[in-house]
Order: C-alpha cells, then sequence, then structure tokens
C-alpha cells in the first residue's frame, strides 16, 4: 500500500491529505479549470446508535481493481481529464477521513456528475466492508445510504 | 486446488478466512457449495440461497460459473464501503 500522492488509486492504512492530494491533481493538466471533491468521513450516529470506532476491510487487488475501473470509465463517460480515488481501511475514528475523489476537468459541470456518479459506484461494485462499534457492539453494515 | 475466501461477517459464518479445496479438473458452483456445506452448513445454505455475491479471480461471478483448478473464488457480502 502505498501513500504516496503519485498512484491515483489508493487503499491505504494511513490517513490522508485532502489539500496534498488536490494539488497532486492539479498537476495533470494545465487545462484544469474545474475540481469537484467527495470527502467521506466518520460519523458518530448510526440508525440511532453512537458509533464509536469504524473499521474497514477490503478485498485486496479486487478492491483496487473495481476503483481502477471506475476511474477509467468516470474519465470516458463524463469527459473529465482525470480522477483518484483513495479509501483508507483499518480503525478509523469519528470525524476521521475515510474516502477521497477528486475529479478534474476543463469545466466544472463534468466534474461534479462524474464524482457524484463515481462514490455511488464504489459503494455498488467495491468490495469494501465497514464494521460499526457501539455500545451494544460490533456489526457488520450491510447496507450504507 | 481452488482457494476459497471469506470476507466481513461471511468469515463468521464460515468459521473461517480461506480454505483450500482439492478439485480434479473443474466444478460447477453447486458442487462447490456442497462441499462447504459439509464443514460449514450455513454457508452452503447461503450461497445456494444466492445470499452472498461470488467472485472468480476477482471478476465477479453467478452460480452458472464453472471454477477450474488454480482459481480463487470469494464470497462477499453486501458491500459497505464509502462512508
Amino acid at each position: 500500500m502505498s501513500t504516496t500522492t503519485d498512484s491515483k488509486i489508493r487503499i491505504q492504512l494511513e490517513d490522508f491529505s485532502v489539500t496534498d492530494e488536490i494539488e497532486a491533481m492539479k498537476k495533470v493538466s494545465r487545462n484544469i479549470g474545474g475540481i469537484t471533491t467527495f470527502l467521506g468521513t466518520g460519523r458518530e450516529l448510526s440508525k440511532g446508535e453512537n458509533i464509536t470506532q469504524l473499521n474497514f476491510e477490503h478485498y485486496p487487488k479486487m478492491a483496487e481493481k473495481k476503483l481502477e475501473e471506475i476511474r477509467q470509465q468516470a474519465i470516458k463517460d463524463y469527459g473529465i481529464i482525470d480522477m483518484s480515488i483513495i479509501h483508507r481501511i483499518g480503525p478509523i475514528e469519528i470525524g476521521e477521513n475515510i474516502v477521497l475523489i477528486v475529479a478534474v476537468g476543463e469545466h466544472r459541470k463534468e466534474t461534479f456528475v462524474a464524482c457524484e456518479w463515481a462514490i455511488a459506484e464504489l459503494k455498488r461494485v467495491t468490495p469494501i466492508w465497514k464494521r460499526e462499534t457501539t455500545s451494544k457492539g460490533e456489526v457488520w453494515v450491510q447496507d450504507t445510504p | 486446488m481452488i482457494t476459497v475466501k471469506y470476507f466481513a461477517s461471511l468469515r463468521t459464518i464460515a468459521e473461517m478466512e480461506e480454505d483450500r479445496i482439492e478439485v480434479e479438473n473443474s466444478i460447477s458452483m453447486d458442487q462447490l457449495s456442497d462441499i462447504i456445506s459439509k464443514t460449514s452448513p450455513k454457508m452452503g445454505e447461503f450461497i445456494r440461497d444466492k445470499k452472498v455475491m461470488i467472485s472468480v479471480n476477482q471478476e465477479m461471478a453467478d452460480s452458472d460459473t464453472i471454477i477450474h483448478d488454480g482459481d480463487e473464488v470469494a464470497f462477499l457480502p453486501p458491500f459497505s464501503g464509502g462512508s
């Protein structure tokens, strides 16, 4: 697992810097005129229960492959210049970063739609699972809105 | 030999993370679920009732997929990545 900003698809234990990731994507092209980001973070309340910790697990190789497919599809279908997707695994505290998607394009419109599509697609096709710890114990989340 | 992997909640049901199963040449998903049922009846039931997603060699598969010697089969509960 890499922690450098070189790779546009990463699944890593370590936290990431949103600023560094945006700066890395700005270097992709001098034609970038719009950047949309989605940052998912650890939420305290879930279905009325207070969460004390989150824990993410992934299927190595397959998860990275799915994220790369999402990136390629977003570039092809929405006409954006590029996209990076970073997802953390392992224990995540409330308020910490979980997932970051950065879509860069010539204009804002395509980056908005590409970013929204990419996070929905990530949730649908990427083998990553979330376990929530509450006062009642640990539970694997089977559905996420 | 095929490698069988269980993820997240399915690890608890199968009571293992990974298994290796000897096969002659190739087997159907039904045959694989019969083999798995011998050690984990509940897991076999989950596969037969299509309560889990299946991948073969990191590509999504289904109950009609034929599994060959050397393949990696994974049983996947509903995904919940994102945030």
